[in-house]
């Protein structure tokens, strides 16, 4: 092939581009990830963003436009401090799990970054989205921009009729309690879309059902309540409930149908992001081995220059950085690292597994086409039960890891496991409850709450391993749920094996 | 495949947002403005920057696990451990196992970020507790004065520059051969005195062609053109500035304290936004005295101690000096602003009251005595204090009629009316235009 031959095969030159080098990027990339990887995604938006609107968008979440809030000002305040002392540098790319999938690139990434970001967000990540049953099963990719922007309406109109403060109150409290917002077990169809619709429909009907001549009624003389009645009472408000704020939308007696309105829209977004949460490690692992993939085969075509090449693996290699423990720059493990490397670790063993791989991995160990495997692991798994199944004792000695136990009453750490024939097992346990949220986040239930008589709402920390939860916070995070609540509330953390009741935090609404 | 291009979208969308945030903060912002301007230079007083609040005001709780209990932690990188080996713990907070960190990250007990010029000038004007009128004078810049400068192609009907337009008009139509109406009536008399005749079909037809020939041409030729059209242009010029010295006069004798000071600083920091607001330039000059006086720097000024007696006249001779060597009334605008306890060496009053009426008050544009106090310091019963030496010897001045303006200040929130009479005696004057 001719030098002119070979230098029109490229997608780019140097570092400029323009919309028509992207839509060449994408395609090139679009051919091989469909193609040849056998990935399926949603339609790509590829949007063009500055870095004063990176910022922005990190301040909220991520989000393309959210409701207001001053937590959001907050950390863009903080983003904002950083970036400009230079301490720390941008993301190139933020990726949105809808339909169709959004990602935003800088526009100062060089293009060679640009094809990098393309690979790694629009189809990556995007086939991750696409795929994960998680996400499958707990998102709605089609509805979520509709429904952010029918929550950013709601939150503002509420505003204007509320006041700003009465609103923020609201927000504070459930942001609180954002993480105990999510449904865990329940499986449940959601459909963003038809929230709008529904919020609109119930007011519609209180509106229309109202009738001055109930309010003359003579009001029912108090019945005791019979014998027998907890059970039922407790059947009736479908306790114990993990979900902290969906409980307080459907019981909580002295909240005005928007405040209802406003817990659901933050609890409708915490779930959103419940399986992110969940699958970060293989998200960002699937997303990088898909670029490494898709960079090396625009090579092997010729269609980026060995320099482009070079330059990727650059940024490729600082990303899937792993300090090691005892390295001042270590800040626990990099999901970008441990991810690409299994994913990495998956496609030699498809491709050229040695004995001790064939006897833990019999099912796809030398079955030669990793991607089959790959695309059904990030279909069905999540990081804990991902890493409890396919982490190989050739990786853990690769990073040579250790599992240490810290027992506050012994004076000295004991080294649990190490990377040899005895520990390979306990030690991917342990490493795989470390993404796992029932073992990471405290399991805190509403119990019983006895709605005719005192109303006090009674909560449980099911404490494990003795660990109980940091006081002063928890008191804070209570003061929230108690100003939600409207009465008293008792969290009682107790040994879940004994029932036996460790410490008990009580707290009273604020007098207003 | 879709690209869109975001980068035109309207910026600050994450402003109501940062609104939202240092109302929440503002007690502790204004308190780290305060900080801050008590730390800087007078010169930087209104320059934004770098702030710094503690973390746990404006924390957002959640639920997570304290210390205690046991915990699992799966490190990378093992050199040497077996199965089984012990580890001393490490000393609290230092790495070891450090898989936990705080959720907002890092830890910090401060929380730093950037305030703009205008949101800390803001919230250091609201701290004086100034009225809302006066603080738009000081945070607003001048307002340009509008001067003609020539013409445009563009702008508003009103502004319309007729006489231009149509002298273009004309030149246009002489160029490019306009027809003008006389000739045409000429032909058409022409044609009208050959039909009438009715002889020379031949020179009616081609007279007639002619005409027509001429209309077109009229047609095609506009009488105005939009290229001809001139419109006045303006030009925003800035007022004319001028450059003005302030002088801080201050007694540093032993019984000034830190508070006290404190205040003055206040004065003066208030004092020069407001002439940054009016003069291009504008010089300090500090001026300390005791029993003598010097011209000395801004950290010298307000951090070290002299002892000494007090005699006021020698800081009024000091600034009479500066003056007539650099600062020649006619070039340039003087404030003055004093700030003492009120001693002053029974015997130098007399001195200090010729002083200001013959030399210093003259070349003054505005002289401002405030007499700093502490709190309740007045009203101790059974310690009743009269007027100082030096306020009875200004109370005479201004009695006079001396055009100066003096106040008692015991607390920040007192400094502001001293400007007060700054304001309304400049108003029938500069103060109309703005």
């Amino acid at each position: 092939m001719s030098d002119a031959a070979t230098e029109d095969r490229l997608l780019f030159k140097g570092a400029d581009w323009d919309f028509g080098t992207i839509q060449r990027i994408h395609d090139a990339c679009e051919e091989i990830a469909l193609g040849e990887l056998g990935l399926t995604v949603y339609p790509n938006r590829i949007e063009v963003i500055s870095a004063e609107q990176m910022l922005d968008a990190y301040a909220s979440v991520g989000l393309p436009l959210f409701y207001r809030h001053w937590s959001f000002g907050k950390h863009f305040a903080q983003h904002e401090a950083l970036y400009r002392k230079g301490l720390r540098g941008l993301a190139y790319e933020i990726v949105i799990n809808s339909d169709p999938c959004v990602s935003y690139v800088m526009e100062e990434n060089t293009a060679t970054l640009q094809a990098l970001v393309i690979a790694h967000a629009a189809f990556g990540h995007n086939h991750f989205f696409r795929n994960n049953r998680l996400f499958l099963e707990w998102t709605d990719a089609k509805g979520i921009l509709d429904y952010l922007e029918f929550a950013k309406g709601y939150v503002a109109r509420c505003e204007e009729q509320h006041g700003e403060m009465a609103v923020e109150r609201v927000l504070d409290s459930a942001h609180a309690l954002m993480n105990y917002g999510v449904h865990r077990h329940r499986r449940r169809v959601l459909d963003l879309r038809s929230e709008e619709q529904r919020e609109r429909d119930r007011r519609q009907h209180d509106e229309q059902m109202y009738n001055v001549l109930w309010s003359t009624l003579p009001e029912k003389p108090m019945v005791p309540p019979a014998k027998g009645e907890e059970e039922r009472r407790r059947a009736l408000l479908q306790l114990p409930q993990e979900n902290l704020l969906y409980f307080l939308e459907k019981v909580a007696p002295r909240l005005q149908p928007w405040q209802r309105e406003i817990l659901r829209i933050v609890r409708n977004i915490a779930q959103y992001f419940h399986p992110q949460r969940q699958t970060k490690m293989m998200n960002e692992g699937c997303a990088t081995y898909v670029h490494y993939r898709i960079l090396n085969r625009l090579h092997e075509q010729g269609r980026i220059s060995d320099g482009a090449l070079l330059e990727a693996l650059h940024s490729h290699t600082s990303v899937i950085l792993q300090p090691e423990f005892d390295d001042p720059r270590y800040s626990g493990i990099n999901p970008y690292a441990l991810g690409f490397a299994m994913m990495e670790d998956i496609e030699r063993i498809c491709r050229d597994p040695t004995e001790e791989d064939r006897e833990w991995f019999p099912d796809f160990a030398g079955c030669g086409d990793p991607m089959p495997v790959l695309r059904e692991a990030w279909a069905e798994y999540r990081d804990e039960s991902f890493i409890l199944q396919f982490l190989s004792p050739r990786l853990m000695r690769k990073l040579r890891l250790f599992h240490v136990v810290d027992d506050a009453a012994e004076p000295v750490l004991r080294v649990e496991a190490v990377h040899d024939e005895r520990g390979y097992r306990r030690l991917r346990r342990a490493l795989a409850r470390q993404y796992d949220p029932a073992w990471t986040d405290p399991d805190i239930q509403v119990v019983d709450v006895d709605l005719s008589g005192d109303r006090r709402l009674i909560l449980e920390h099911r404490t494990h391993a003795g660990r109980l939860l940091e006081e002063q916070e928890a008191r804070q995070v209570l003061r929230h749920l108690a100003s939600l609540w409207g009465y008293d509330v008792l969290l009682r953390e107790v040994e879940p094996a004994s029932g036996a009741s460790l410490r008990e935090h009580a707290v009273s609404p604020p007098r207003t | 495949m879709q690209i869109l291009d975001r980068r035109l979208n309207p910026r600050g969308r994450s402003l109501p947002n940062r609104q939202r945030f240092l109302r929440r903060a503002k007690a502790l912002v204004q308190e780290a403005v305060r900080d801050a301007s008590a730390r800087r230079d007078i010169r930087d007083a209104d320059a934004g920057g770098e702030v710094s609040i503690p973390l746990h005001g404006i924390r957002e709780p959640s639920f997570h696990f304290g210390s205690g209990g046991i915990r699992d932690h799966v490190l990378p990188g093992n050199k040497e451990y077996r199965e089984g080996d012990e580890i001393p713990r490490p000393p609290e907070g230092g790495g070891g196992g450090g898989s936990e960190g705080s959720p907002d990250g890092g830890g910090e007990d401060a929380f730093r970020f950037v305030l703009s010029r205008e949101e800390f000038l803001d919230l250091f004007l609201d701290d004086l507790e100034l009225p809302d009128l006066a603080k738009r004078r000081l945070v607003e810049g001048a307002d340009p004065a509008w001067h003609r400068a020539g013409y445009s192609v563009s702008g508003s009907p009103a502004n319309l520059a007729l006489a231009r337009t149509m002298r273009n008009s004309l030149s246009r139509r002489i160029a490019l051969r306009r027809p003008k109406p006389e000739a045409v009536a000429e032909l058409e008399a022409a044609i009208a005195e050959l039909e009438a005749a009715g002889d020379a079909p031949e020179a009616l037809v081609a007279l007639r062609a002619e005409l027509e020939r001429q209309l077109r041409r009229t047609q095609r030729i506009p009488y105005i053109d939009p290229v001809d059209v001139r419109y006045r242009r303006f030009e925003p010029v800035p007022k004319p500035v001028a450059q003005a010295v302030m002088f801080c006069l201050m007694d540093v004798s032993g019984s000034m304290t830190e508070d006290m000071k404190d205040l003055a600083k206040r004065f003066y920091t208030l004092l020069y936004i407001f002439l940054q607001r009016r003069y291009k330039h504008v010089e300090i000059v500090f001026i300390r005295h005791t029993h003598e006086a010097s011209e000395v720097d801004e950290e010298t000024f307000f951090h070290s101690r002299e002892t000494g007696g007090t005699l006021v006249s020698t800081a009024l001779e000091e600034m009479q000096r500066v003056v007539s060597e650099r600062f020649p009334p006619a070039e340039w605008n003087i404030y003055a602003a004093q700030a003492s306890d009120g001693d002053n060496a029974s015997g130098d009053s007399q001195k200090t009251a010729q002083l200001l009426i013959d030399n210093i008050l003259p070349a003054c544009q505005y002289y401002a005595y405030i007499e700093v106090g502490r709190d309740g310091e007045h009203g101790m019963p059974g310690f009743p204090r009269g007027p100082t030496d030096l306020w009875r010897t200004y109370e005479a001045l201004v009695a006079a009629g001396a055009p100066m303006a003096m106040k008692k200040v015991r607390h920040r929130r007192e400094i502001f009316p001293v400007f007060r009479e700054l304001f309304q005696r400049r108003a029938p004057g500069e103060e109309a235009r703005a």
